[in-house]
């Protein structure tokens, strides 16, 4: 298993629990359908043991909000 | 006013798109055309003919056989004729081509087992659920590719020959030429159920549909011909070409019928098939296109709809409209900011329709007895039915005489009309606000210079439209949602767009920093500026600047920021305190006083202080006078001593650094190389040199001259202009180097080769006013040239870049739940700009939380 890159410009990416899957779903009233995409073979993602259809929760650093939160649904190359 | 008249019986619900099968072309024909004749010898339309009356009429007395109507009620019906021998349609061969390279040529089912047939629609119809239609496009392109070239058939078993498409319409197999009935033959035999693995619908597209055996003919009505002065016909581009195919088809037949050699047959084919593919399309590439006797292409039905002026972009997408106007503008500070001086010529021939009622008919009837020439006048009258009159010398009477309540009268635009102003390129919403028109004398448009910013105009030759809204409506949207006051604060960056320039700024400069005035002279410069109420204006005989620009704010104002020096400019109820105005309170984009007085006092209030404030401006400079000397450029000798001194201690480091690097001594920057690295020093140190002698410019002028005044108050120009103007005019960059181009180690002739120094790379030590020495002036002429070739290059490219990022955002938007989303409601931020901060309602992006504490603290008390 590769390691994700450990790099200051490489925000945190982490994978949401069932459980927090729902939770974001529910709060923005969608399906995955409806969120932005990342690629399972990312190199960032790698390492988080990701399947098609999680969510990767990425906590960036933001120039207008300090920190913002962002959510990728992960999808496969096809 | 039609959709009142008229229910609404239809509604589309859905469009399919098909192919025309030729029983359907049959059956939507009112005629069958037999012969390629016209008109018989008086004239009228032969039977059978292309101008047959059945397909519509174009003549007014004629009715249409078909439906009865006469030319303005009959919409045109469509003919056909059976051609002898089928022919290709030009733009479905790619499509034949695929098809025929994927079937059987013995039993026409694809190239690939069952099991894989299956498979491939499965996944066709999920990428089109999705990802879309044009993925799916792509899945096909990507399966077609995979089986053409299948050589035995899985199904039957027959070898494959290969098919090669020789353009335009022609199909070959291996050495044999497919005629079109073959290739119909191989078409018909594709199975229903296989279609949807090249993704055709066979219930609205069955593939041999693509090979013409009828061909529609268009309605006379979208071929109307001319009558000339001459009394001659002269007949549409379509007409024309129809008529060589019912006289090649004719030929065709008749040889057909007796039986001639097949060489001649195929001929006359062949020739059918050229005209029914130019009159499709008439720039096919390997085609001669079909012309006139003149020799110009004739227009066929491609060339009607494609391209900038085809149906599409020129008709449907460019439509052009009535009471618009379009003209130069020139500045006028003495309108305000949200009036728009419209020329007398203009406002005679713009009418804004005004319904007769017991109130207006008295001025109304006025206005029709000054007519359509002497304004204010009227050019129209509408009737209760809807019947309209123009109103003539000869009518003028009768018409008085006959209006009452429920006419409508087109009257001349007036003063206090509202109007929509609009500059291009109309890049955000800015570019198009309303405007209440004031009619002037000559010819121009007129805008205030205050609105100059949000249209991004200037007045060196633009042009700007204006627009006359004629309903009720119309003009109650434009002045509630339009009006230049709701439009001060941009969305894009939470400042004020409308505000003061130029001479404003410094005008208000020299007021607040300089002035001691006469009361009476304040007051008249004040009135002049549009105040009326004096009473805030201290009652002593001689008032201060400061106080006289106090007069303008709100009473209960106040407001501390700083000024573009730096220094505090404090506000307290409504008395200016300390501080000077210039660009940083009052300018466009910048002037923070503008944004808090529209947070304080809303839109209304703040529009009439930024009218007032830039008028204020302009009329203390009206009354002191503002000039640019040449001595402003002048230099004390201290000043020149000290700038000389730092111009020749620049050298001497060039030097010291030439001479490191030919010694080897020089270290080079990291990821560069030491010729770069050399270059950059130079560049630093003289840049260096430049701003240096700004500075001593600056410290060095006992009084502040009208230019310094102009660049202190942030009106115009920087300290820079200034330095180029007095002292030195500086280096000069190309593509942010040196310049290095010219003679073969040299830049000019007049240098020897290899030289580092900074005059023979494009450093200027004149100044301006000292003039400059030719290979100065050389160099400056290069910088030139280049900027002016890069604006000229860069304005089209920016623009189109600008436009494609506009058209792909346009349907983004904030939703309720602050998160970004497209139109297909997929998120693109989950919280907006990531804050979720409305710029509009910051200052320039940013929330003044300390600000909002203190204010709230101060509210409580």
């Amino acid at each position: 298993m590769k390691k994700p890159i450990k790099h200051v410009l490489v925000p945190e990416h982490k994978k949401l629990s069932e459980k927090e899957k729902k939770a974001l779903l529910e709060k923005f009233n969608i399906t995955i359908k409806e969120l932005p995409q990342i690629l399972k073979t990312d190199p960032a993602i790698q390492g988080l043991n990701a399947k098609e259809g999680d969510i990767i929760m990425i906590k960036r650093n933001s120039p207008t909000a300090g920190e913002s939160i962002y959510y990728r649904v992960v999808v496969s190359s096809e | 006013m039609n959709a009142q008249k008229h229910e609404v019986y239809k509604k589309i619900d859905a469009i399919q798109f098909g192919l025309l099968s030729p029983k359907m072309i049959e059956k939507m024909a009112a005629v069958r055309v037999i012969t390629p004749e016209l008109y018989d010898e008086e004239g009228y339309p032969v039977d059978g003919g292309l101008m047959d009356t059945r397909m519509g009429v174009i003549d007014p007395g004629l009715k249409c056989k078909t439906c009865g109507g006469s030319l303005k009620e009959c919409p045109g019906h469509f003919g056909y004729i059976t051609l002898a021998k089928p022919v290709i349609h030009i733009k479905f061969v790619t499509v034949i081509y695929d098809l025929l390279k994927c079937t059987c040529r013995e039993c026409g089912r694809p190239l690939v087992d069952d099991r894989k047939i299956k498979m491939y629609i499965k996944q066709i119809e999920h990428v089109q659920k999705e990802k879309g239609i044009e993925a799916a496009k792509v899945k096909i392109k990507e399966i077609i590719s995979k089986i053409k070239d299948t050589k035995v058939c899985p199904h039957c078993g027959a070898k494959q020959e290969k098919i090669i498409l020789e353009k335009p319409t022609t199909f070959i197999e291996g050495d044999r030429k497919l005629s079109p009935i073959e290739v119909r033959a191989r078409l018909e035999k594709i199975r229903d159920e296989d279609l949807p693995l090249f993704g055709i619908n066979p219930e609205t597209a069955r593939p041999e549909w693509m090979v013409l055996t009828l061909l529609p003919i268009p309605p006379v009505t979208m071929r109307p011909s001319i009558t000339l002065e001459s009394g001659e016909r002269s007949e549409d581009d379509l007409t024309h070409k129809l008529g060589d195919i019912v006289r090649i088809n004719q030929r065709l037949q008749e040889n057909i019928i007796a039986g001639a050699p097949e060489l001649i047959i195929e001929d006359l084919w062949e020739l059918l098939q050229y005209h029914v593919t130019t009159l499709i399309d008439n720039n096919v590439a390997q085609l001669p296109p079909a012309r006139h006797r003149s020799g110009q292409p004739l227009k066929t039905l491609t060339e009607r709809i494609k391209s900038k002026h085809g149906r599409i972009r020129h008709n449907l997408a460019g439509k052009r409209t009535n009471f618009s106007a379009r003209s130069v503008i020139s500045p006028d500070p003495t309108i305000e900011l949200n009036e728009v001086g419209v020329p007398f010529v203009m406002a005679t021939k713009l009418t804004v329709p005004e319904r007769v009622t017991e109130e207006n008919i008295e001025y109304l009837k006025q206005y029709i007895k000054n007519g359509p020439k002497k304004y204010p006048g009227a050019n129209y009258v509408i009737r209760p039915d809807g019947k309209k009159r123009r109103i003539t010398d000869e009518l003028k009477e009768e018409i008085i005489e006959e209006i009452e309540p429920g006419y409508i009268v087109e009257r001349h635009l007036l003063d206090g009309d509202i109007v929509l102003f609009n500059r291009q390129p109309s890049l955000h919403r800015m570019s198009m606000m309303a405007h209440y028109a004031k009619i002037l004398p000559y010819k121009t448009l007129r805008l205030n210079p205050a609105v100059c910013h949000p249209y991004n105009a200037d007045f060196d030759g633009d042009e700007m439209n204006l627009h006359v809204p004629q309903t009720e409506e119309a003009r109650a949207e434009a002045e509630i949602l339009m009006n230049v006051n709701t439009q001060i604060i941009s969305p894009r960056y939470g400042l004020s767009v409308m505000g003061c320039i130029q001479d404003s700024i410094s005008g208000n400069y020299l007021l607040t920093k300089y002035l001691k005035l006469p009361r009476k002279e304040a007051v008249q410069i004040l009135y002049e500026a549009g105040v009326e109420d004096m009473s805030k204006l201290p009652h002593k005989k001689e008032v201060s600047g400061k106080e006289v620009f106090s007069v303008i704010l709100p009473n209960d104002f106040t407001y501390i920021g700083t000024s573009k020096s730096g220094e505090k400019v404090i506000i307290e109820n409504g008395k200016l305190k300390e501080g000077v105005i210039d660009k940083s309170s009052i300018g466009v984009e910048s002037g923070l006083m503008l944004r808090s007085l529209h947070k304080k006092y809303g839109k209304e209030r703040t529009f009439k202080i930024i009218g007032q404030i830039s008028k204020l401006g302009i009329v203390v400079l009206l009354h002191y006078g503002m000039t640019n000397l040449i001595s402003d450029s002048d230099l004390s000798e201290e000043a020149k001593k000290e700038i000389q001194e730092i111009l020749s201690k620049a050298e001497q480091k060039v030097d010291e650094l030439i001479k490191e690097y030919k010694d080897g001594k020089l270290k080079p920057l990291p990821g560069r190389t030491i010729e770069d690295t050399l270059e950059s020093y130079i560049m630093e140190a003289l840049n260096k040199a430049r701003n240096e002698a700004g500075e001593v410019i600056e410290r060095n002028t006992k009084e502040e001259t009208s230019t310094l005044l102009m660049i202190k108050s942030g009106a115009r120009a920087k300290i820079l202009n200034l330095v180029q103007m007095s002292a030195v005019v500086g280096q000069q960059a190309l593509r942010g180097k040196r310049i290095n181009y010219g003679y073969f180690g040299r830049t000019l002739s007049h240098f020897k080769k290899n030289d580092l120094s900074p005059e023979s790379h494009g450093f200027i030590k004149s100044s301006f006013k000292q003039g400059l020495k030719p290979t100065e002036f050389f160099f400056a002429a290069i910088t030139g040239r280049d900027s002016l070739m890069d604006t000229a290059l860069r304005t089209p490219k920016s623009g189109y870049l600008y436009r494609r990022l506009a058209n792909a955002l346009q349907d983004v938007k904030v939703e309720y739940d602050n998160t970004v989303r497209d139109s297909n409601n997929r998120i693109i931020q989950f919280q907006y700009g990531e804050d979720g901060i409305d710029v509009s309602k910051s200052e320039g992006g940013i929330l003044n939380v300390k600000r909002i504490i203190e204010e709230h603290l101060a509210k409580s008390k």
